[in-house]
């Protein structure tokens, strides 16, 4: 792998892929590589951020995030410190600017925030002089995600240029959706999207993909294929009639992983809905790279942090 | 007393004026408009060339917030901000706290007004009891009390049987209805114009259609009832699309624009700041296809008027996140410096049309009395000081909310001043004149 | 710029240490080498490449990058982080007689955040420091077991060691 050309991301905090050039991705990949073999030693722990003080700021519940948000701040040795707050208490109680003013004043150097309002963490990084890391924002970007997805496709495909990466699922509600095409087309990956057309977001070429919405056409070929979780209240949106009849048309199946390339493989940022989006033998098989996405996410989180912890190159200049 | 508005440019499009004359008012009502008018035994006041001297602007869709939402701007401070934007007359919309939907609460609306002693106000009152969209509001109370339409604004018309109802029963007093027009099913939880750049946003969409839909109902009601139906706020391409063709088949249909989105298009979520809250409104900014076909009605006549939709909402209300905060900005002090660098600086339209859309319509559509410099009519007046450069800038507005996305903005015109009722309510300090 | 090492002095000195290794621990079982990235891994592969020319026996070798260990990098309260590299010691150092190798001994700052990373990796039996130049001017209790040259130097001058692996050529600078 050639080493990335900079050595510093250009900002104060990570709220979007969309914020990022490619070199800056190449430079979170390469130090994730450095970080993973930490997690492989008998003692998993390097004092890099040794008297760092990192809040994580949970607006939603996520059990895979914030715990491998978590292990990669106790590897790097920050101290952390976990706040869950059900969205069902702000309706009464503060508003974010107030809980993120109040969170400053006790001066921790980074905050993860995950929230379901999209721009959440714009909002908090216009207030705050932590850097913000953004966990995933309402239907916005997840970044870290992302970068997790391309660093596991990178490990075992070596490249991101020129893959065919079909992305099926539930695109209109999507953070990972979003966080994942501008990753990927950045990076030079050929990215097809698919789903019923109530779940593909307007203008979705404008994006620079390829939109479609049969499965067969997506996955033909496809390198990579990625699963998108259907949430199961959509259907009370109408916005497909059933489960069942979303399994026959676009579920993950065997038989249409026959269309892909021999070494395809399989991913899902989870939780799964088996026999919804992905059939059982296929989440399972040999093509699944799954697990290996959440344990890749340590270490990408690790980088995400490190790289962050020492501000950017712009208020270095400045 | 006499005073003599001399030299300046005099456009009045009802009167067919347009041209060097001067202005002769006694009192509080205009005695003549005309060249070499005697200048003895009155007060003189020198209009400087180039400035323009109109009938006063009237902006038809502004909420005042009071009674009850004092903390977002009151009759006075939004009578303020109306005049120092060059408005010697607002109309305000019913969903104050409690509604508008009786005699009270309009004339305690009046009495404010009076007391503030600035822009005139003409309140519109409910469609529907509490806005609730079931029964009709006491609309023959509302209408001697002084309301001159009705509409449940923030909302469309609740069913198609309401507004058919309510056209029918505003036509005995020949008043229109204006409607908020929007499918509500169709708009769901959306919080911005369904397209690119919500999609990239992950903001939740309105499409243009959901209020095309609003619009295209009614037309077809209008039709039905032969009464007047005014769409405000028109935001969408599909929209004036509707709108025209009614014209053209001679259906009483009137409609408003503002300035906002005949400015800014749905790109203003994104840059140059992020989700800005300042750039939720509702209906939303449109993208620039929707934003040039609004202009394209501004320049042919199908828009009717410039309306604001000045909608005060306090700091903290629109310092959260974006799908939190309310819809709506503040619009009075910045509608003629953006009409003139945007409309008639651009060379789309020229000065008599921005007076027509600002202050020769809107009175005709709500049948008010301003609107023209006729002999006779109140001498409400305004000022404009067409190339004098303005920085807008929020915190220095009269309104007591400051939301809006044109902190910074640098625009060519401007109001010089504002007369209401013959009284100087509001000069401004740039410009070279007094009064 | 004087030259005080050339190409030809440099792979002398190595064999050199390499024997110098050999006979200090009569012969190479149970030894190690680790080099600090990115020069000192190169001179670790050339020791072990001398040490299995003279004892016919391989000796395990790693790459110890030492970025998340140095005691400066938080120091500062913005500005780029160093460059974090890979890490590969792919044997146990477990009772192993760890040679530690890097190209310059200085403040021994260095040395002291890579016995600190060699820790988390196991209980090594002991730790022997090698170098190519130690120029002097320690500021923590570290002394060299092997050293190739002895340069004293002022704090004002500074050392380049440069290696046909990274940079084209065999060459140790005064500047």
């Amino acid at each position: 792998m050639t080493p990335a050309a900079i050595t510093a991301l250009r900002h104060k905090d990570l709220l979007g892929i969309a914020d990022l050039a490619a070199d800056e991705i190449s430079l979170v990949l390469d130090t994730a590589e450095a970080m993973k073999e930490i997690g492989s030693r008998p003692i998993k722990k390097v004092p890099a951020l040794r008297g760092k003080t990192i809040v994580n700021l949970f607006f939603e519940p996520s059990t895979r995030t914030r715990t491998s948000f978590e292990i990669a701040e106790k590897r790097l040795s920050a101290d952390t410190l976990n706040i869950a707050i059900s969205s069902s208490s702000v309706v009464k109680g503060e508003t974010l600017a107030d809980t993120a003013l109040n969170l400053e004043a006790m001066n921790p150097d980074m905050i993860v925030l995950r929230h379901s309002s999209s721009g959440a963490c714009h909002l908090l990084a216009r207030i705050c002089r932590s850097a913000i890391i953004n966990a995933g924002d309402g239907m916005h970007e997840h970044p870290t995600q992302a970068l997790l997805d391309a660093f596991t496709i990178r490990e075992r495909k070596k490249r991101l240029a020129g893959l065919k990466v079909a992305i099926v699922g539930d695109l209109l509600h999507s953070r990972v959706l979003r966080s994942n095409i501008h990753l990927l087309t950045k990076m030079g990956a050929e990215v097809w999207v698919c789903g019923p057309p109530t779940l593909i977001p307007t203008e979705i070429r404008r994006f620079g993909v390829r939109a479609t919405s049969v499965v067969e056409e997506a996955v033909r070929d496809a390198d990579v294929i990625m699963l998108l979780r259907i949430q199961l209240e959509r259907m009370e949106g109408a916005f497909f009639p059933s489960l069942r009849e979303y399994f026959n048309v676009f579920g993950m199946t065997e038989k249409r992983l026959e269309l892909a390339s021999p070494d395809v493989m399989i991913m899902h940022p989870g939780p799964m809905n088996r026999g919804v989006e992905i059939a059982s033998e296929v989440a399972d098989g040999p093509y699944s790279v799954i697990l290996d996405q959440v344990h890749n996410g340590v270490a990408v989180r690790m980088a995400v942090l490190y790289l962050l912890a020492g501000g950017s190159e712009h208020e270095a200049a400045a | 007393m006499k005073r003599l508005l001399k030299g300046g440019r005099v456009i009045d499009p009802g009167n067919g004026i347009d041209g060097m004359h001067d202005v002769l008012i006694d009192g509080d009502r205009i005695v003549r408009v005309g060249r070499d008018i005697p200048v003895e035994g009155v007060t003189v006041v020198e209009v400087p060339d180039g400035y323009v001297v109109c009938p006063g602007l009237i902006d038809i869709h502004v909420h005042l917030r009071e009674p009850g939402q004092e903390h977002k701007e009151t009759v006075a401070s939004g009578t303020a901000s109306a005049v120092a934007g060059g408005f010697t007359a607002v109309a305000c919309m019913p969903n104050t706290t409690p509604v508008n939907d009786n005699a009270n609460v309009t004339a305690y609306i009046l009495a404010k007004a009076a007391e503030a002693g600035l822009a005139r106000v003409y309140p519109i009152g409910a469609v529907s009891r509490g806005s609730k969209g079931e029964l009709l509001a006491d609309i023959a109370e509302l209408k001697a009390a002084g309301c001159v339409a009705i509409t449940d604004d923030g909302h469309p018309t609740a069913s198609a049987l309401l507004l058919r109802r309510a056209l029918e029963y505003a036509g005995m007093f020949g008043i229109p209805v204006i409607e908020h027009c929007e499918d509500q099913s169709l708009k769901g939880d959306g919080v911005a114009h369904e397209g690119f750049h919500a999609a990239s946003l992950g903001l939740r969409g309105i499409p243009g259609a959901c209020e095309a839909l609003g619009v295209e109902r009614g037309v077809l009601l209008a039709e039905l009832t032969g009464s007047h139906f005014h769409v405000a706020h028109m935001s969408a391409r599909a929209s004036l699309r509707a709108v025209r063709k009614a014209k053209e088949a001679g259906i009483r249909v009137t409609c408003e624009v503002t300035p906002h989105h005949f400015t800014l298009t749905d790109e203003s979520l994104l840059t140059p700041v992020a989700y800005d809250t300042n750039t939720k409104m509702n209906p939303p900014l449109r993208e620039a296809a929707d934003r040039d076909a609004i202009l394209g009605g501004i320049v042919d006549g199908s828009v009717d008027l410039i309306a604001t939709d000045h909608a005060p909402h306090h700091y903290d209300e629109k310092n959260v996140e974006f799908d939190r905060a309310p819809f709506g900005i503040v619009g009075l002090e910045t509608a003629v410096p953006l009409s003139l660098d945007r409309l008639v600086h651009s060379g789309l339209i020229r000065l008599p049309r921005l007076v027509e859309l600002m202050a020769t319509n809107p009175a005709r559509v709500l049948n008010l009395p301003g609107g023209t410099l006729s002999e006779g009519a109140p001498a409400d007046i305004t000022i404009l000081a067409p190339d004098l450069k303005v920085r807008i800038v929020a915190n220095a507005l009269r309104s007591r909310s400051k939301n809006m996305p044109f902190d910074g903005w640098e625009l060519r015109g401007s109001v010089a001043a504002t007369m209401v009722g013959g009284r100087p309510v509001f000069v401004n300090p740039e410009a070279s004149i007094r009064l | 710029m004087p030259v005080v090492m050339d190409a030809d002095r440099i792979g002398r000195t190595l064999t050199r240490i390499a024997h110098e290794i050999v006979e200090r621990n009569k012969g190479v079982e149970d030894l190690a080498l680790v080099g600090i990235r990115t020069r000192g891994v190169h001179i670790a592969r050339r020791l072990a490449r001398s040490l299995k020319e003279i004892t016919g026996d391989e000796v395990p070798t790693g790459a110890l990058d030492i970025t998340l260990y140095r005691d400066d990098l938080m120091r500062h309260a913005v500005g780029p982080q160093p460059l974090v590299r890979r890490t590969e010691i792919l044997f146990s150092i477990d009772d192993r007689k760890v040679l530690l190798v890097d190209d310059v001994l200085y403040t021994g700052r260095t040395t002291r955040a890579a016995l600190d990373a060699l820790i988390d990796f196991g209980r090594p039996r002991s730790i022997q420091l090698v170098v190519l130049v130690d120029r002097g001017h320690r500021e923590l209790p570290i002394k060299a077991d092997y050293v190739g040259k002895n340069l004293p130097t002022s704090p004002e001058e500074s050392i380049q060691v440069r290696l046909m692996e990274s940079d084209g050529q065999d060459e140790v600078v005064l500047q």
